[in-house]
């Protein structure tokens, strides 16, 4: 009896502390909400310069519903954990942020709490937003306590069980985050740390180009690649020759790239398209070619300058060994029908031998996103086709039909096996089983 | 339901045929608005010129401006369908625009209307709602906005010929359950409200069935107020005089 009630007691205890610790690790380096604010009044340099910060961070984008008013939130972020509700960040003091002070918001960026001491949920990428300073925080702030007001209630979440309760979210941030500061590395230059606080700060590149775990957490910051779960677009590798690293771009064709959505190495298609039209576009030639450095070095080194995401060196190795060789051969009629389907439907525009045509229709033949061993994007593509985004020197960008309704799994999948293996192409087949798992979840 | 079934048994059919038809004449790259909207043209048939059994319309000789605002539509919500919006987000205004300028001044010969399977009753009906409208109901004759010949009137107002029965009932429909709308105020949300699906049906059937006019321009401006009519404030289409 008294050994039971000891066991007792014991695991009372223990669930005690336990918890001590979650909350204890849930509430670090968190500010005194009651210092004065700033010590400088916001004025108008300071809101513009929150203004293009706003734009580094691509804030708009998420914090807009579609048709709906800027900033005013309510666009619904699918998650694999059900469906976040973005939050109305205009100055609605009822509704919005009218009522906060600069330390709220800082807690918010940094630390991942709302002003009502709330966690939030990490679709707001404060595991990146963390390693914004208190300056820019502010800057940010007075931009958004600049705009219209905007009444418009915050939606719910719909999330499932148990990932809807606050302690949930406690032990994910237990686990998963910690408030970090950026770290500049002594060993690189001023525009390099500029261009790694951008990138894995603000521009929070991880949230797709990092893996996620079951648990939706990303391993670190090491921008080696991830499928974008829900969307089914794979976030190629930032550090990978073989899929998206820029180690040997010039840094003309990256910034070129990053403002206008075309370079003559790439284009931007999928989600990335959404990035450029409301972020990296407005971005200012210093802090894009600060970027394009840090991305450059990224194929050889390992990410640094993150306090909170110690990269693990192997993790680098393994991504840059080659992409997968060719497994298996398409049985002949498979390739026949890809043959016969590319040269019906592609030709066109991509050319007799997948040249494509420079400045319009990229070229197939050696294209990296096409031999990719993750065959999710170029699914994506032949089912919905698409535009390169629009901006100012790519204001009228040429686009590609989606064959959705015109080509069934097994055609999709020939056409693009044809793709993969013709003109010096070495690439797996496409199963239509691929094709399949892709068009069933747009359906949704 | 029925839309949706319809649609994916219809357009697939149709979309197969348009590829017959670009593929017969194999062009080669240039640098043109035609070759820039291939994407569009891929489904709504070669110079936007859609197909007698089509469900996706017709683009070619529609007013600009109501081109204009559907693609605004489909890229701000109040028009769905996950193909479109996905083409045009990535878009700018006056690249939208350019497109929709690009597709209005096209003229391409519409096919003859397909053979009607409507009772003469029906056809009666939806031609005294079309040319009459209901003043009981306060329903306004659809010639009031969309043209004596029913041909839209520039820039902003869509013709009601050439279009599939199918189509028509489609986005009538649509507007009934709120799943089209247009800028506010919403005209054609309110003159939809007061129809019933039977009337629906009646003036879709008639419009389907009526031959095209020698001319198939938009007219350049809104018909004379008949007797006891009012003019209709649209937000997709403002009133001369209103900003």
């Amino acid at each position: 009896m008294s050994q039971l009630k000891k066991i007792m007691w014991g695991a009372a205890g223990g669930l005690l502390g336990l918890a001590a610790l979650v909350w204890l690790l849930n509430t670090r380096d968190e500010p005194d909400l009651n210092s004065p604010a700033t010590a400088t009044p916001p004025d108008s340099a300071m809101v513009e310069r929150g203004a293009y910060l706003a734009r580094a961070g691509n804030c708009m984008s998420c914090h807009t519903a579609r048709g709906g008013a800027s900033y005013a939130g309510g666009r619904g972020i699918a998650t694999p954990f059900g469906t976040v509700y973005t939050s109305n960040l205009t100055p609605d003091d009822a509704t919005g942020i009218g009522s906060w002070s600069p330390a709220h918001f800082w807690r918010a960026m940094h630390n991942g709490r709302s002003k009502d001491g709330r966690l939030l949920y990490p679709a707001f990428p404060y595991t990146n937003y963390t390693q914004v300073t208190r300056e820019d925080s502010d800057a940010l702030f007075a931009y958004l306590k600049s705009l219209t007001p905007v009444a418009q209630a915050n939606q719910a979440h719909a999330l499932r069980f148990p990932y809807q309760s606050q302690a949930a979210l406690a032990v994910w941030r237990a686990l998963y985050f910690s408030p970090g500061t950026y770290k500049p590395d002594a060993t690189r230059n001023a525009e390099w740390n500029r261009g790694a606080y951008l990138v894995n700060g603000l521009g929070h590149c991880s949230a797709c180009h990092t893996a996620r775990n079951a648990l939706g957490a990303t391993d670190g910051l090491n921008l080696a690649g991830g499928l974008i779960p829900i969307q089914n677009w794979y976030a190629p590798s930032l550090t990978s020759p073989h899929e998206a690293g820029v180690g040997d771009w010039s840094e003309q064709d990256i910034t070129h790239l990053l403002k206008d959505g075309v370079s003559p190495r790439a284009s931007i298609s999928g989600p990335m398209t959404e990035v450029v039209l409301g972020s990296t576009q407005y971005l200012n030639a210093q802090d894009l070619s600060a970027m394009a450095q840090f991305l450059k070095s990224l194929q050889t080194t390992v990410v640094t300058g993150a306090s909170t995401a110690p990269t693990n060196a192997s993790d680098i190795a393994v991504m840059a060994t080659s992409p997968t060789a060719p497994t298996g051969s398409a049985p002949k009629a498979v390739a026949a029908r890809g043959a016969q389907l590319y040269e019906q439907h592609c030709t066109q525009c991509h050319g007799d031998n997948g040249q494509g045509v420079p400045h319009a229709y990229p070229a197939l033949a050696g294209n990296r996103a096409v031999l990719m061993s993750q065959t999710s994007n170029l699914v994506q593509t032949v089912l919905s086709g698409g535009y390169a985004p629009a901006t100012e020197g790519n204001p009228r960008p040429f686009g590609m039909p989606p064959y959705v309704l015109v080509l069934d799994d097994s055609d999709i999948a020939a056409v693009l096996t044809h793709v993969r293996r013709s003109w010096g192409n070495q690439a797996s087949v496409v199963s239509p089983l691929e094709v399949n798992r892709i068009r069933a979840n747009q359906a949704r | 339901m029925l839309i949706v079934s319809y649609f994916s048994r219809t357009v697939a059919a149709g979309l197969l045929g348009f590829f017959t038809i670009t593929n017969a004449a194999p062009a080669f790259f240039e640098d043109t608005i035609a070759q820039r909207t291939l994407a569009c043209t891929a489904c709504h048939g070669p110079q936007g010129r859609a197909a007698p059994d089509g469900y996706y319309p017709r683009l070619a000789g529609k007013p600009a401006g109501y081109l204009y605002n559907q693609l605004i539509n489909f890229r701000d919500g109040r028009r769905h369908y996950g193909l479109m919006t996905q083409l045009v987000d990535p878009l700018s205004n006056a690249y939208l625009l350019e497109m929709a300028q690009y597709f209005s001044a096209l003229e391409v010969p519409y096919p003859a209307p397909l053979a009607t399977q409507a009772s003469a009753g029906v056809l009666a009906r939806g031609k005294q709602l079309v040319s009459q409208g209901d003043p009981a109901r306060q329903v306004p004759a659809c010639v009031q906005c969309h043209g004596i010949a029913l041909m839209g009137v520039a820039p902003h107002i869509p013709g009601l010929l050439g279009l599939p029965r199918d189509y028509l009932n489609a986005q009538l429909g649509a507007w009934k359950t709120g799943q089209r709308r247009a800028h506010a105020p919403d005209c054609m949300k309110a003159v939809v409200a007061r129809l019933g699906e039977e009337d629906i049906n009646a003036m879709s059937s008639w419009l389907a069935a009526q031959p095209l006019p020698a001319s198939t321009k938009p007219a350049s401006a809104l018909p004379a107020l008949s007797n006891g009519t009012t003019a209709i404030d649209c937000g997709s289409a403002p009133l001369a005089g209103k900003p």
